[in-house]
């Protein structure tokens, strides 16, 4: 048996939705370069739906597949769907993952949710 | 497929492979039995003795096969401190970057009373003999220092190190895994006590190994149950394998120089390519370093990612990210070099085999040049690294 699914080995291979957005209004960095993962997740939202997100991410290839299927996971959703991702959801999107790489989609829902708080800060939507 | 991972294991030599058939075809009797067919099979265990002790310079008598290294390593430490307890000495001295097999021991001796002293490697990753004689007590019993490290294949001084503790009267064992079959040990000259290998390092079988005893010094078992070797180690013996073994070991022995030759200039060629990636560095010793190893770090990127894309590539090779060991933390070895851990995260391990050329190293050049220049595309450390957000280490 391989260690990932092929799910995870395609957006690993491929990830989607890599980059940077310049003008992006709601950016999240979670994770430590000690601990040898950092995910960045940059956020458009426009109407309160995210019109465009990219991340960057330092890791392992469960870390650069779940930034990757987060990403896809709330491309084009409303705000009030994406407050609701969870790491369980990545992480069955992409078949499973290993025990031990849980904390990866762990730190992808974080990452996302650090760039929508930063997004509410920024719009002065903080509750 | 190009294999760089042969510190992790080997590719059984065909002698080997032949040696185990034939012997599980033709000798499969019981060494312990009396009659003929058993006979055969202990005349081929004690021929294989025989051959694996000239190899190391070692008397058959002080050759015990067990299941590997670790056993090995566990039966060796477990000796030395009994006898050190019967003295009341207490204290052993190791180093910072051994194999788990020494580390965990030592830390299981340490909860039955003992103290351990663990020697620094220093940047190079090479113990001084000077401060092995320093930290040598009155009440030490064992010296244990890797004859070459697993990961970044740096070379110990053995010898002057068995010289100091021979003056001082300390048993000196050293975990000769990585060394044995490929570059010269001689237990006599090297002034060793204890020694384990691994038939798997040098083309032969997995599960099979060997502890060598200089004469004189009272193992104690780790498996109890039978009187094979001298009592020492029960168990029917895996004929087939520690006949293999002899064989791969033979061989490995015959091609030492040759292949020690062909594998500095490969190893050189890599160490050379893969420096001219931008903030990286090669780990441990340039020169005092095993033929065939080579370990690098490059800041900015993770080890397992690199791993998987180089598969992708057809490059089998290894990393000390903690990814790849399923903890938090990197590789200890690492660590003990000096390296931080943002930085150990990193790395890269290519244990290249003799079957390797130089168009196989060039390709694994531009491999990993591309690989590293991709992931670095688009991981948040290295912007940080390259905006002058952070500062480079590498």
């Amino acid at each position: 048996m391989a260690l990932y699914s092929e799910k995870v080995m395609d957006h690993f291979r491929n990830p989607r939705n890599v980059g940077v957005i310049e003008d992006a209004n709601g950016i999240g960095e979670v994770g430590n370069a000690k601990c040898g993962d950092i995910m960045k997740m940059y956020l458009k939202i426009e109407d309160d739906i995210v019109k465009d997100v990219k991340f960057e991410t330092f890791g392992c290839g469960s870390a650069i597949a779940s930034s990757s299927m987060a990403t896809e996971l709330i491309k084009g959703q409303p705000v009030s769907e994406v407050e609701k991702l969870t790491n369980k959801a990545v992480a069955e999107a992409l078949d499973g993952l290993p025990d031990y790489k849980m904390h990866c989609s762990v730190l992808a829902e974080e990452a996302i949710q650090s760039a929508l708080e930063d997004y509410r800060k920024r719009s002065g939507k903080d509750i | 497929m190009i294999y760089a991972d042969n510190a992790a294991t080997t590719k059984m030599s065909e002698a080997a492979i032949n040696t185990m058939v034939s012997v599980a075809n033709a000798n499969w009797g019981n060494p312990s039995s009396l009659y003929t067919h058993g006979q055969a099979a202990k005349e081929i265990l004690e021929k294989a003795r025989e051959d694996i002790a000239g190899v190391i310079g070692a008397a058959p008598r002080e050759i015990l096969f067990t299941s590997g290294g670790s056993e090995a390593d566990n039966q060796a430490l477990r000796s030395a401190a009994a006898l050190g307890r019967k003295k009341g000495k207490m204290h052993i001295i190791s180093t910072a970057f051994e194999h788990h097999a020494i580390l965990h021991t030592l830390e299981a001796l340490k909860k039955e009373g003992f103290e351990v002293t663990l020697l620094d490697v220093h940047e190079n990753g090479i113990v001084i003999p000077e401060e092995v004689d320093a930290a040598i007590r009155d009440d030490t019993c064992l010296v244990s220092v890797m004859y070459a490290n697993n990961e970044i294949g740096t070379i110990q001084p053995i010898r002057e190190i068995g010289n100091i503790c021979r003056k001082k009267n300390v048993l000196f064992h050293v975990d000769a895994v990585q060394a044995v079959g490929h570059i010269p040990v001689n237990v006599v000259d090297d002034n060793i006590d204890l020694l384990s290998a691994s038939a798997h390092k040098f083309h032969g079988p997995k599960g099979v190994g060997f502890l060598y005893t200089k004469k004189g010094i009272a193992l104690s078992n780790l498996i109890e149950g039978g009187a094979q070797e001298r009592g020492k180690r029960a168990g029917t013996e895996n004929v087939p394998g520690i006949a293999a073994m002899a064989a791969a070991l033979k061989e490995a022995d015959e091609k030492m120089k040759e292949n020690a030759l062909h594998l500095t200039k490969m190893r050189d060629r890599l160490i050379k390519g893969l420096g001219e990636i931008p903030h990286s560095a090669l780990n441990g010793d340039a020169h005092q370093r095993l033929p065939g190893n080579v370990n690098y770090c490059f800041e900015g990127i993770e080890g397992e990612s690199l791993l998987l894309l180089l598969d992708d590539k057809g490059i089998c090779a290894s990393s000390g990210s903690a990814c790849t060991s399923g903890s938090l933390d990197p590789s200890h070895v690492l660590l003990a070099i000096g390296r931080v851990h943002d930085v150990a995260h990193g790395s890269l391990r290519l244990s290249i085999g003799e079957d390797i050329n130089e168009s196989d190293v060039d390709y694994i050049i531009q491999s990993v040049k591309d690989v590293v220049n991709y992931l670095r595309g688009f991981s948040p450390v290295w912007r940080d690294l390259m905006s002058g957000k952070t500062e480079f280490i590498l």
